[in-house]
Parts: structure tokens; C-alpha cells; sequence
């Protein structure tokens, strides 16, 4: 899967947690933009850890702010 | 003015505009003088103490005073040391001795504080490059154990077993992992299924830390908490535990059988690194610990406690933090943190402490009024908490009026 294939399935995944309906490119923020809380990060990281059979640590977590950190980490990861 | 302090600026405004409503500070108040396990008098007033995780009200027995008043005649009131200089008394191996023979395990290592006993050996456990599997809902010291160690953390949602079981598959080969695990979840008072987790992390390869902090004393047939109630204790590898609690004094504990635990002595920074427990609380823990091993009447009359005030709270119509009580403690569920302290104020006019816990110590966001039995509650007392919680619950407008 290359990054724009990624990107989107990414973006299928966010949907269901983006309630206010925000415009996503790569510079959205999660927690500014998003405004996800603690327990949101918790399942929408379970997502995307379950869609591409990967694990995000916390620490890598944070160093993830916005959406297009998000796409370049899981295509590194996905190796 | 803009420093360091700016970050707390939104709690500072949350606490004013709590406090401007003129209800008492919940987080400021004082026991003036202790009366008993269960009674203290607060702001003159008699109190009946529903907040204290004493479990089996332990802080008055006479033997444990007796032997923490030998023990300041003998030792004096501390030790200026670590363990591993001059720290170490007689009364700080023979607590462990106690440790052992009521966990019957082979090892026992006691730590100043719970706090940083999980501190302490998890940070020393995993290290970098190592994965920590975690239940999402676990304690503060748990988490600042995680952070201090360096290594990779990986939280789960809470008690979901399949959701551990998908972690632990993806961990890369060869990794270290440690999957840590509470007994009883303090904030709502749920009990883990650890007979299914610690099969699936056994199956992973990975080491088991449970943190019975909230079982010791009253949970499985010994007292010895939720992984000996549900068979699988043996499977364990560090149990840790505190003498704040069901011991009711200071201090805390890991207990294992690894045949290699004793090297965590040396290497372990929050044990190294920071004064041992006094010589008067280490004798009133020894003695404290090993009257638990023959409370089995106070067991009893503590769960029915437990399931007494679960009952009359419920049938009263406040939302429980559990379908069925599963431990000591029973949280009531509060719409908000104002009506939440509004409550908390009520029942504390009417005479009865009970802990008011929110956010961030709390999952969900919520905001609970938290209730932990004592073994030294009468029954009396338990249907007199009951009656309060009605007419504070009326006054707060929780219920019904």
C-alpha cells in the first residue's frame, strides 16, 4: 500500500470520530483540531492499529501531532 | 504574568469558579482527631469514615500500637537510610519474613511507599526496548513506572481481554514484555479477569505484574487478593502491594518467586535511593500482616458489608460503578463534578466522608463519589450511611425529592 492508499484508508478511519465534521489534511492536529481526548486517542489509535496489524506505543504516540505525522508513521511501520 | 505556573491556569480557574459557589474545598479537608477505624470528627462534627481504604481496620488493633510503641522505645523514630546502607533493622527483614509467609512466596522486598513500588520495579523490569502491556485504567505509580523505564507502552481498554491478546501478538520477536494488571480497579471497584489474561500473556511469553494494592487482606481464601481467589497466584511474577490499605499503616511491597529477585535490591532506584520506613512502622506492618492471615470472620463481615451498602445505594436509585459488588469499594456515579461536590458537601453536613474522585484520576471523564468499606463498620453503622445517602442525595438533588 503506497502513502495516497494509506492516506485514505486513514481517513475512512478518522470519520467516525471526526463529529464536528473537521477538513483533514496532513497538518490537522488531533488534539487541537480534532479536539480528541484521552479515551478517543485510546480507540482511534486501536483502529488504526487493528486496520494495518501494527503497533503505535505511546511513545511513539507522541511524537505523532497531526494527521500527515500519522500517515508517514504507519507507512514506516507497515514497512 | 506568563511562567512556569501558566499551564495550571485552567484547573486554577476550574477550582475558583468550584470553590465561589461557596461549597467546602473536597480536597482540603482535615481530620481533627481520629476516633476509630470508622469515626473522626471533621470541621467539630462526628463523621463516620467511608473513604479511607482501611479494609480491615487494622489502625486500632492493640497489638499493632503496641508493637509500633516497642518498636520507638527499641529503634528509635527512623532510620536516616537507605536499604542498602544503614537502613536495614531487624524490623525491616522481619516484615518481609511476614511478607512471605502470607503470600507463600519466596521473596519480598519492601519498598517505602505503594507508589513507589510500582515506581520502582517496573521501571527497573522494562527497560529500553522492552514493551509494557497495560489495562488503560491502571494506577498513576503504574504509569510513572512505564515513563521512568524507557520503554515501549502499550495500553489496552479496560478488561478487554481480546484487545490485550491483539498487542501482545504484534510485539516484534525477542522483545521483552511485561504485562501489568490490577486486582481491583480502585476508581470503580471492579475486579480484572486475571485467570484469562494471565493464560493469554503466559501464552505471549511475556512476564505478569499484578498490583493487588485493593485485594490484600480480605479477596481470595488466604486474603491474599484477586489472582489467589481466581487460582492463578502461582502464575504471577511480582505481586505488588502497600501497607496504606488493609495493613493500615505506610509503605509498600513487591512479592515473587523469579529465583533471580533479589539483585533488584541493587538495582532498583527508588529503593535504593531514598530513606527506609521508620523501625515503628515496620513493626506495626509485620504485626498487622500476620493477624490478616487469621481474619477470616472479619473477611465476612466485610463482604457483607459491601454487599449491604451496594444494595441500599442501589435500591435508592444512584447509578453504581459495578452491576454487583465485586470488592470493598462501591463508587457512585455523579452526573457532574459540580452536583458531584454538591453531594460530597451534603453527605459530609450530614456526618459521613466519603472520597470525591474526578478527572484525570478517574476513566471516562467521570466524576464519583467513592466508597470503601471497613471490616469495623457495624451493620448499624452501614444502614446509617445508607439513610444518609438519602437525605444528601435528596438535599444535592441527586434523587428525588
Amino acid at each position: 500500500m503506497d502513502r495516497a492508499a494509506t492516506a485514505d484508508r486513514i481517513a475512512e478511519l478518522i470519520a467516525p470520530f471526526n463529529k464536528k465534521g473537521v477538513e483533514i489534511t496532513d497538518a490537522t492536529t488531533f488534539a487541537g483540531d480534532l479536539e480528541f481526548d484521552s479515551l478517543t486517542v485510546m480507540d482511534f489509535v486501536a483502529a488504526i492499529e487493528d486496520e494495518f496489524d501494527i503497533i503505535i506505543s505511546m511513545n511513539q504516540q507522541a511524537e505523532i501531532e497531526n494527521y500527515g505525522q500519522l500517515v508517514d508513521a504507519v507507512v514506516k511501520l507497515k514497512g | 504574568m506568563t511562567d512556569l505556573f501558566s499551564k495550571f491556569d485552567p484547573l486554577i480557574q476550574q477550582r475558583e469558579g468550584l470553590l465561589s459557589t461557596g461549597v467546602t474545598d473536597p480536597f482540603g479537608l482535615v481530620m481533627e482527631r481520629v476516633v476509630s477505624p470508622t469515626v473522626a470528627i471533621c470541621n467539630g462534627r462526628e463523621t463516620i469514615l467511608l473513604g479511607t481504604y482501611n479494609y480491615m481496620g487494622m489502625t486500632f488493633d492493640p497489638d499493632v500500637i503496641a508493637a509500633g510503641k516497642q518498636a520507638l522505645d527499641d529503634f528509635g523514630s527512623g532510620t536516616t537510610g537507605s536499604r542498602v546502607f544503614n537502613g536495614t533493622y531487624a524490623g525491616h527483614k522481619a516484615v518481609e519474613e511476614a511478607l512471605k509467609e502470607f503470600y507463600g512466596m519466596d521473596h519480598a522486598m519492601v519498598f517505602s511507599t505503594g507508589y513507589q513500588a510500582n515506581l520502582g520495579i517496573i521501571s527497573t523490569m522494562a527497560g529500553k526496548g522492552d514493551y509494557i502491556v497495560l489495562d488503560i485504567d491502571s494506577h498513576a505509580s503504574i504509569w510513572d513506572g512505564c515513563k521512568m523505564g524507557d520503554a515501549e507502552v502499550v495500553p489496552f481498554r479496560h478488561n478487554d481481554l481480546e484487545a490485550m491478546e491483539k498487542r501482545l501478538k504484534r510485539i516484534p520477536e525477542g522483545a521483552g514484555k511485561l504485562v501489568v494488571l490490577e486486582g481491583v480497579y480502585s476508581m470503580l471497584g471492579d475486579i480484572a479477569p486475571l485467570k484469562e489474561m494471565i493464560a493469554v500473556a503466559k501464552a505471549h511469553g511475556a512476564m505478569v505484574l499484578v498490583d493487588e494494592a485493593h485485594s490484600m487482606g480480605f479477596i481470595g481464601p488466604n486474603g491474599r487478593g484477586v489472582a489467589e481467589d481466581q487460582g492463578v497466584l502461582d502464575q504471577v511474577d511480582f505481586v505488588i502491594g502497600t501497607f496504606s490499605k488493609s495493613v493500615g499503616t505506610v509503605g509498600g511491597f513487591c512479592v515473587s518467586n523469579h529465583p533471580k529477585f533479589e539483585i533488584l535490591r541493587l538495582v532498583c532506584r527508588p529503593y535504593v535511593f531514598t530513606a527506609s520506613l521508620p523501625p515503628s512502622v515496620v513493626a506495626t506492618a509485620a504485626t498487622s500482616i500476620r493477624k490478616l492471615m487469621h481474619g477470616a470472620n472479619k473477611r465476612a463481615h466485610l463482604w457483607e458489608n459491601s454487599r449491604t451498602l451496594h444494595k441500599g445505594l442501589r435500591d435508592l436509585g444512584f447509578q453504581l460503578g459495578t452491576e454487583e459488588p465485586q470488592s470493598a469499594i462501591i463508587s457512585v456515579i455523579m452526573p457532574d463534578l459540580e452536583r458531584g461536590a454538591a453531594m460530597w458537601e451534603a453527605l459530609l453536613k450530614e456526618g459521613l466522608y466519603v472520597n470525591l474522585a474526578r478527572p484525570p484520576a478517574t476513566p471516562a471523564g467521570m466524576t464519583l463519589l467513592r466508597c470503601s468499606l471497613c471490616a469495623e463498620h457495624s451493620a448499624e453503622q452501614v444502614q446509617e450511611i445508607i439513610a444518609r445517602f438519602a437525605r444528601a442525595g435528596k438535599a444535592a438533588g441527586i434523587l428525588p425529592a
